[in-house]
């Protein structure tokens, strides 16, 4: 409970994202924007869940313990399906504004396309997912305390703040494979995302959190090259990229080999 | 074209500590949208405050004959691309004026204490009443900006920067010593009154001269953030809670009515300044660039230049001719004079005159010129809404039970209000209030997000 504790967890959780944001989205600021939007209808898709669930729950017996823990599982397949529901819909919102894009400019190319924006959106949603899992927790790290004095997991802030950073990335890779998904009208994916985001999420409901750690990152691994597939990358184009050899690459960037 | 966004801008006297009833001085401005990317003529009306310094110096420069249509949709795309940077270039004094806010609430707990140093009798808690708070203060503001419109229009300069004055004064040297009394008091830092005398003077005089004189742009930025920061601040440690909220309903209610009503006084403050093509007080409104002292310097040399073209030519041929006489000079480095004299001969002169010079430089510049460049052009935001923007955000995370979350929703709720009006302006493309979207977002995420348990899966 040191600040040690507390930089350390929040690197951990936010490294990734924030170097993401850094190296490729802080330059364009038609991107920062659509990433503030995607964070916003998370946002919204949330509070629409809660206030479901809170209704529910007030209509509920509360005296009934197992009828709050299914009201509790009940309320994050809900939280689940209306974020991947509000992500739909800000593709939906993206294509039109694109389209609209297209059609007054004089360039056949957009200022943005739409994998661009399926990278950004999903950064957004992660960013606001990951913020609110793990800010309060990062608060209350800096101060005096002892971690699991009453038996529970001591590793609670690391394995809030792995898991946090499992999130992010997660729904960054879900927005490109979402997005993809729906332009090819691939509908098998569009539901291989929706059942991936609710295993992840329905592993919270383990107490021992180290042990939701594991099928989280296999997860997050198989999505990954699944969004590095579908974003158009190759082993091909990975070797290329990584002995800097990529002649696209480097021309579009002026860097010399 | 500047792009404006009309807001206001509140300074308010604190109350003194004793029972004296709270003296409030508000100062209100509200300046208009400029058009949009389009230059000239197109939509919504030329002149203006943000046009005027920047068209001082050159020339409009004559574009090519087009179609209507094509260049509306050019505007249309340039809007985009460059909208989405004023976007960003607004973003950013807003994020860092909340976070300023929230850091000093989170960290110094005098903003956040109840210590008697109410805006109300001893007697009445403002809790029973907090409409009764809300309409005094609301009246006040209404009452301030009538004033403040009513002497714009009767051209008492004098009397409004005179207060525009006084206020910024009371700001920069009463408040920032009592923000920096608090923070020493914080982390328990001690030091003696010469050296804060020392550093508090130079803090405020540097920032009267930034804000209302000149400055580095980045400076006077900085200053305005700083003292919206510290307004904010005030508020949150005199209002009370409710009577906060509703003020801030009620504010962006009334700016929405004052500036998009026919009769609004913001309204007319704006096309006064319009009518009468003067800048709105630099000391209300934060601005992204400052454009006109870069174009003159610019434009001055051209002029000049053309005016001395004529003299240097019976200098010309004496020019030339100057080369041959030094090449006499043992160490003439292989250039025999009589080859100096062939290659001049064969491919002109080879020395620069001080002609070919004065033609050089009176060729258009490599820098493009400054009115078709929408990158120069600056938005501006009026200081109220920094203030109250502010405000929101520290007021949640003051008193909100989901603390960071609710802070969190708050910032994502104002900034993305702030842009939905910025689209709006570039749509409409004139005066818009920029508070009751954000504020309305901010407002209703708030509640949501304090009262409703939130889990994220």
């Amino acid at each position: 409970m040191t600040a040690a504790v507390f930089f350390g967890c929040t690197f951990i959780a936010f490294g990734p994202a924030v170097a993401l944001f850094l190296f490729t989205i802080a330059r364009e600021p038609l991107r920062v924007i659509f990433l503030i939007a995607g964070a916003f209808f998370w946002l919204v898709s949330l509070l629409l869940s809660s206030l479901v669930w809170f209704i529910s729950v007030q209509i509920s017996n509360k005296n009934s313990a197992a009828q709050q823990k299914g009201l509790l599982i009940f309320g994050v397949v809900l939280s689940v399906l209306l974020q991947e529901t509000f992500r739909f819909a800000y593709y939906k919102l993206l294509k039109k504004a694109n389209e609209g894009l297209l059609t007054l400019s004089q360039e056949e190319t957009m200022p943005i396309s739409i994998r661009q924006l399926a990278y950004v959106s999903g950064l957004g949603f992660g960013f606001m997912s990951g913020a609110f899992s793990v800010v309060n927790i990062l608060a209350d790290s800096v101060g005096p305390g002892t971690v699991g004095i009453h038996g529970d997991s001591q590793h609670y802030f690391l394995s809030s703040a792995f898991m946090t950073m499992a999130i992010i990335l997660l729904h960054m890779f879900w927005g490109v494979v979402f997005f993809d998904a729906c332009e090819k009208q691939r509908w098998w994916a569009v539901a291989a995302v929706v059942i991936s985001h609710l295993v992840v999420s329905c592993t919270f409901q383990n107490p021992e959190y180290v042990a939701s750690l594991v099928p989280t990152y296999i997860i997050l691994f198989v999505m990954g090259v699944w969004a590095f597939y579908s974003a158009g990358g190759s082993l091909r184009n990975l070797k290329l990229c990584l002995t800097c050899k990529d002649k696209d690459f480097l021309l579009a960037n002026h860097r010399p080999r | 074209m500047g792009q404006i966004l009309g807001d206001q801008q509140e300074t308010n006297v604190a109350p003194e500590p004793t029972e004296a009833p709270p003296e409030v001085t508000v100062n209100r401005a509200r300046s208009r949208g400029g058009s949009g990317a389009g230059g000239g003529g197109g939509g919504g009306g030329g002149g203006g405050n943000g046009s005027g310094p920047e068209q001082n110096g050159q020339p409009p420069a004559a574009r090519p004959a087009r179609v209507v249509e094509a260049e509306e949709d050019e505007d249309e795309e340039l809007t985009l691309k460059y909208g989405a940077k004023h976007v960003i270039m607004l973003f950013v004094p807003v994020t860092l004026c909340m976070v300023v806010v929230v850091a000093t609430i989170k960290s110094v707990s005098f903003y956040t204490q109840n210590d008697g140093q109410r805006l109300h009798s001893s007697t009445e808690s403002p809790q029973l009443h907090p409409e009764r708070y809300a309409t005094i203060m609301i009246t006040v503001i209404i009452v301030m900006t009538l004033v403040l419109v009513l002497l714009y229009k009767y051209r008492c300069y004098k009397v409004i920067q005179g207060w525009l004055f006084l206020s910024s004064l009371l700001l920069l040297f009463f408040f920032s010593y009592i923000y920096l009394k608090e923070v020493f008091k914080t982390y328990n830092l001690a030091m003696d009154y010469f050296t804060l005398a020392i550093i508090i003077w130079n803090f405020g005089v540097v920032g009267m001269m930034c804000i209302h004189w000149k400055g580095p742009l980045r400076l006077q930025q900085a200053y305005l953030i700083m003292i919206s920061a510290l307004m904010a601040l005030v508020f949150i440690k005199y209002l009370p809670e409710w009577t906060a909220w509703l003020i801030l309903a009620v504010i962006s209610v009334y700016d929405l009515l004052a500036v998009l009503c026919p009769k609004g006084p913001l309204r007319i403050l704006v096309e006064t300044a319009q009518e009468r093509n003067e800048p709105i007080f630099p000391a209300l409104i934060y601005s992204s660039t400052m454009v006109w002292l870069v174009n003159m310097a610019d434009t001055d040399r051209p002029k000049r230049n053309s005016t001395e073209a004529a003299s240097p030519q019976q200098e010309a041929p004496e020019a030339v001719a100057s080369p041959a006489p030094s090449s006499l000079s043992q160490d003439d480095g292989g250039f025999s004079p009589s080859w100096v004299n062939q290659q001049q001969h064969q491919l002109g002169p080879l020395q620069s005159t001080e002609q070919t010079r004065r033609e050089i430089q009176e060729m258009p510049s490599a820098r493009p010129p400054v009115e078709d460049d929408d990158e120069e052009r600056g938005v501006k935001l009026g200081l109220g809404d920094f203030i109250f923007y502010s405000m929101l955000v520290g007021k949640a995370s003051a008193t909100a039970s989901g603390d960071w979350n609710t802070t969190l929703a708050c910032f994502v709720a104002i900034l993305i209000g702030l842009c939905l009006t910025l689209l709006l302006l570039a749509i409409f493309k004139k005066a818009l209030p920029a508070l009751p979207i954000s504020i309305f977002f901010g407002l209703v995420f708030y509640f949501a997000t304090d009262n409703l348990p939130l889990r994220p899966a």
